[in-house]
């Protein structure tokens, strides 16, 4: 079973991606900010990391430079997930090493279409 | 709604369209022409019925039976035949277009537009392989109000995030307010021009690929046999003709016959493509 770190600060949005995901066969793993979600890809790097944006502690952006700089951090698929739904960040996003990007609000077909993409589903 | 209302509605759109609506789907005409009667202020559908019978008004004819039409599309939708026509029947067709260095395009029943932009974004990214190459793209529907939208090429935030990836929205698009737009290159490589099914094709000329993807699925057999038919005559002897995942030609229609291995993919029984395409992997 392929495994889905679900990283942002909003309990809701996590339990709705959460809903989402395991119907989609993903094991969930959560953090609620990004060193919460560092601190789980240095015990075992998920498959894949939907990743809010705007967290305290560390935002999605600075974990993903962290993550994509780190041991390994190169192999899980991110998909960012945010209200930041402006050219200027997905450019950002992407650059900084994101491989999909979805904009809130989302909903199951945005979801399954994204990791479609990616080649995960 | 009494069973006489029904079937004059039901009438008028299958007269039209094609599209065949049974018993079970009073619902749905239910929900998509109670708006259409307030619009004009009428009451509910049994005085829509009334106002039918009573008038006979071209418009309010067009208007129920574009009310009733489906229009459910999104970019690259299910991914797989976009990737045929560029790993398969692209490079075929550039071989055999070689000397002419002319490719006709035709998606039908192009809905919103997402389709023909699919192909003119994926036809964008193989412009090194088609330097010279004179290009047109034709999408038609049989509905005014849904070719008014695509001829704008904006789409929502929902829309522009059910199949596109997002580095095509990144190069292809740009925001205007909430909105999405597909910049005008892009739109300049789509004609748009409303077109029935039903009608005689004759006028559109002949095409190395056509579309016409989840739109047999709505019709009966004996309106599927007259639209093939009419494809087939449109469609260039080695051609490609693209259906829906649910859709065949088999047993409707022996003009076509499916392309080795490309599920959907159908060439013309008289000729067809000169060699069966190999599909590589999806990109």
């Amino acid at each position: 079973m392929p495994s889905c770190l679900i990283v942002d600060d909003s309990k809701v949005v996590r339990m709705v991606a959460k809903r989402i995901l395991e119907d989609l066969s993903f094991g969930i793993l959560e953090a609620e900010d990004g060193k919460g979600a560092l601190n789980t890809c240095l015990e075992k790097m998920p498959d894949v990391i939907l990743l809010d944006w705007n967290m305290p502690v560390m935002n999605g952006i600075d974990f993903l430079r962290t993550l994509r700089s780190s041991e390994n951090g190169e192999q899980p698929v991110v998909i960012f997930c945010t209200t930041e739904n402006d050219m200027a960040h997905i450019r950002e996003a992407i650059s900084a090493g994101a491989n999909e990007y979805i904009m809130k609000p989302f909903d199951r077909a945005i979801i399954e279409a994204k990791f479609s993409q990616v080649g995960v589903l | 709604m009494n069973s006489q209302d029904f079937q004059l509605f039901s009438n008028i759109v299958k007269s039209r369209s094609g599209l065949v609506l049974t018993e079970e789907k009073v619902y749905l005409l239910e929900s998509r022409l109670v708006p259409l009667a307030r619009r004009r202020g009428l009451e509910n559908l049994e005085a829509l019925a009334d106002e039918v019978r009573r008038s006979n008004d071209e418009h309010l004819l067009e208007e129920i039976t574009e009310a009733m039409t489906t229009n459910e599309t999104f970019f690259f939708r299910d991914t797989k035949p976009f990737d045929t026509f560029r790993d398969a029947v692209l490079p075929q067709l550039l071989k055999q277009r070689a000397a002419k260095k002319s490719l006709r395009i035709w998606t039908a029943a192009c809905s919103t537009g997402q389709e023909p932009y699919s192909i003119a974004m994926l036809l964008k990214e193989e412009a090194a392989k088609m330097a010279g190459w004179r290009v047109e793209i034709m999408a038609t529907d049989i509905s005014r109000e849904v070719l008014e939208k695509a001829k704008a090429g904006l789409y929502s935030q929902f829309e522009v995030q059910r199949g596109l990836p997002i580095q095509l929205l990144m190069k292809h698009f740009h925001q205007v307010g909430e909105m999405w737009q597909i910049d005008s290159s892009i739109r300049a490589m789509v004609k748009f021009q409303p077109k029935n099914l039903l009608e005689d094709l004759g006028s559109v000329g002949q095409f190395d690929v056509i579309f016409c993807r989840n739109v047999l699925i709505y019709f009966d057999q004996i309106t599927k046999s007259k639209v093939l038919k009419e494809i087939h005559k449109a469609l260039a002897d080695d051609g490609a003709l693209f259906l829906g995942g649910a859709e065949t030609v088999l047993g409707i229609c022996d003009s076509f016959k499916p392309i080795d291995g490309q599920r959907g993919v159908y060439t013309s029984a008289d000729g067809g493509l000169t060699a069966a395409p190999q599909a590589n992997s999806a990109a």
